[in-house]
């Protein structure tokens, strides 16, 4: 495959034709086959890391048995199978969002990758005045490197509000914008908590008409709809393949003349082209930001997640999450005392439902529905601020991906049910 | 039904937490939160004699962590100072009177460890 100059997109993400319909899918994940508590499993937590199917498992495995070694460097065929199979990945997964993958770096997961370009590029393009103007439904990975950068620099961390809709206002991203200062707007395109599918196209738009550098955490977006980094045309794009059905390493997209102008991340070997004694040149990219020993395995697994993601097609998948959304907005308000939060309606948000339960602490919720095999999560979902913003200390959440049906959301509203008489509501 | 955790008298404790609320003017006073979840406790403590004469403790949290504060309130109520710095992780789990699984531990000792934190100015983990 060859490159693309300058950062440019490429073209869309190429769709094999093979299109299984969701029972079938199911079948796949080895997961689904257990049974806890007597119940069978109920796995509502994709948000928080998806399952693998035995496609990503078994593509690691034959890679670690007939096919290992380290890439870049082996002369011999072990290492030449090894860079080939790790490369094509990166091709494959680069062409899955649309952007080039000179570009693409992979990354231990989101985190690393939004550090990545807090240290490399904040470090030398942030000041004292300037502001960096993230959300307040951001998640921790997205809120807490922005505040050690702004501490370190002497810049202003601004929060962009959420609405009652749950949903971001552009009008405010205006008047902010209009302000002049803001160097860099970080933004999620999907909430991991309210699940709000945010216009990052348009805010991509507002803040490089103001001069404004973006980084969108695509975190939840990449593995449950189709994402097009060409159009959506942000500067650094950050997200993690655990969620995506595969091992946990992460990617940072990003523009090729901001990714040539920054500093290394992190020095080492394999990021370095020549090393003297008292300096050195770095790697082309995208090694010049891979210091070290790469997750080859990962990187091949979560190559075979992404093949395994086209091969059902992104518009399905979305179209899924979408339905399961609705299912679940639909039938949780049976439950007793439940109170939704997020958008309304499933067809701006992903597929994410967060719930609490009056009388009933969201934990306590989590560990009664575990009784029944259900797994959801409870807590803050790493994302503080916005609690306070909701005004809950913690909300239970379901979450969806390709392995769930409509009966998920049966059991979990029996589970709710059975949770409530426990606690005598 | 009884339910091996939420047992009745975890419930009514949890419904109807026992010292509860502020408590003005007080001698000593701690706030911390459960990292993992958000939970927030603090505690007020009257001392007299080098004893906890009254003691609230206020914020939120899950059933297993406002229970476990309620019961042990009602023990720590005319204890030592000085004994209540020397109390240890089995102590809270033997007030609970059940089995508390390892996800569900620090719910158990975030009260204790705020009464350390208001005794001793320690803010550890109890163990
Ligand atoms: C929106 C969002 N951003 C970032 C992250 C961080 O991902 P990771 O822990 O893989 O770095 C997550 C998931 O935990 C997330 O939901």
């Amino acid at each position: 495959m060859a490159s693309v100059a300058g950062g440019t997109p490429k073209a869309r993400a190429r769709r094999a034709p093979a299109v299984q319909p969701f029972a079938d899918v199911r079948a796949d994940f080895p997961v689904l086959q257990r049974e806890i508590n007597g119940h069978s499993l109920v796995y509502l937590d994709s948000a928080a890391s998806a399952q693998k199917p035995r496609q990503v498992i078994e593509t690691m495995e034959r890679f670690y048995s007939y096919s290992y070694g380290t890439v870049h460097r082996g002369v011999y065929e072990l290492g030449r199978e090894a860079t080939e199979q790790f490369e094509g990945a990166r091709e494959r997964i680069a062409s899955f969002v649309g952007w080039d993958p000179a570009c693409s770096i992979f990354t231990r997961n989101a985190t690393e990758a939004i550090n990545l370009v807090a240290y490399a590029w904040g470090r030398d393009n942030i000041g004292a005045g300037d502001e960096v103007l993230i959300t307040e439904m951001e998640h921790h990975s997205n809120i807490v490197p922005w505040q050690l950068l702004c501490e370190e620099t002497g810049a202003r961390l601004r929060y962009l509000s959420v609405i009652d809709s749950g949903e971001l206002s552009l009008d405010e991203l205006d008047e902010v914008l209009a302000e002049g200062r803001v160097k860099l707007v970080a933004v999620a395109h999907v909430s991991n908590v309210l699940g709000t599918i945010n216009p990052v196209g348009e805010i991509v738009k507002r803040a490089r008409a103001a001069g404004a550098v973006t980084l969108v955490d695509g975190a939840q977006a990449v593995p449950q709809m189709p994402v097009d980094l060409g159009a959506i045309d942000a500067d650094f794009y950050a997200w993690t393949g655990h969620k995506a059905l595969g091992p946990a390493t992460g990617l940072l997209h990003g523009r090729r003349e901001l990714l040539q102008e920054m500093r290394p991340f992190l020095g080492g070997g394999h990021m370095i082209s020549r090393v003297e004694r008292d300096h050195s040149t770095w790697n082309e990219l995208p090694w010049k930001f891979e210091a070290g020993t790469n997750a080859i395995a990962e990187a091949i697994g979560l190559g075979a997640a992404i093949d395994y993601l086209a091969r059902i097609g992104m518009d399905r998948v979305r179209e899924h999450e979408r339905e399961l959304a609705a299912y679940a907005l639909e039938r949780l308000p049976e439950v007793e005392g439940l109170t939704l939060y997020g958008p309304d309606g499933a067809d701006g948000r992903g597929g994410v439902v967060p719930f609490t339960i009056e009388g009933m602490h969201p934990h306590d919720i989590a560990e009664l529905c575990d009784r029944e095999a259900v797994c959801v999560r409870a807590g803050h979902h790493c994302a503080q601020p916005l609690m306070r913003c909701l005004g809950v200390g913690a909300t239970a959440r379901a979450s969806f991906h390709v392995y769930n049906v409509r009966e998920d959301v049966d059991r979990l509203v029996h589970a709710l049910g059975a949770a409530r008489e426990v606690f005598e509501l | 039904m009884t339910d091996a955790l939420y047992r009745d008298y975890i419930l009514d404790h949890y419904k109807n937490p026992r010292n509860f609320g502020e408590l003005q003017p007080h001698d000593l006073e701690f706030h911390d939160h459960n990292p993992l979840c958000g939970d927030e406790l603090g505690v007020h403590i009257v001392v007299e004699d080098g004893k906890v004469a009254g003691l609230r403790f206020h914020g939120h949290g899950c059933a297993i962590s406002q229970a476990t504060a309620s019961i042990t309130s009602e023990e720590l109520v005319g204890m030592p100072v000085e004994e209540v710095s020397r109390l240890g992780a089995d102590w809270v789990i033997e007030q609970l009177g059940i089995e508390i699984s390892p996800t569900r531990r620090k719910c158990a000792l975030l009260s204790l460890k705020v009464m350390r934190g208001a005794t001793t100015g320690d803010p550890s983990w109890p163990e």
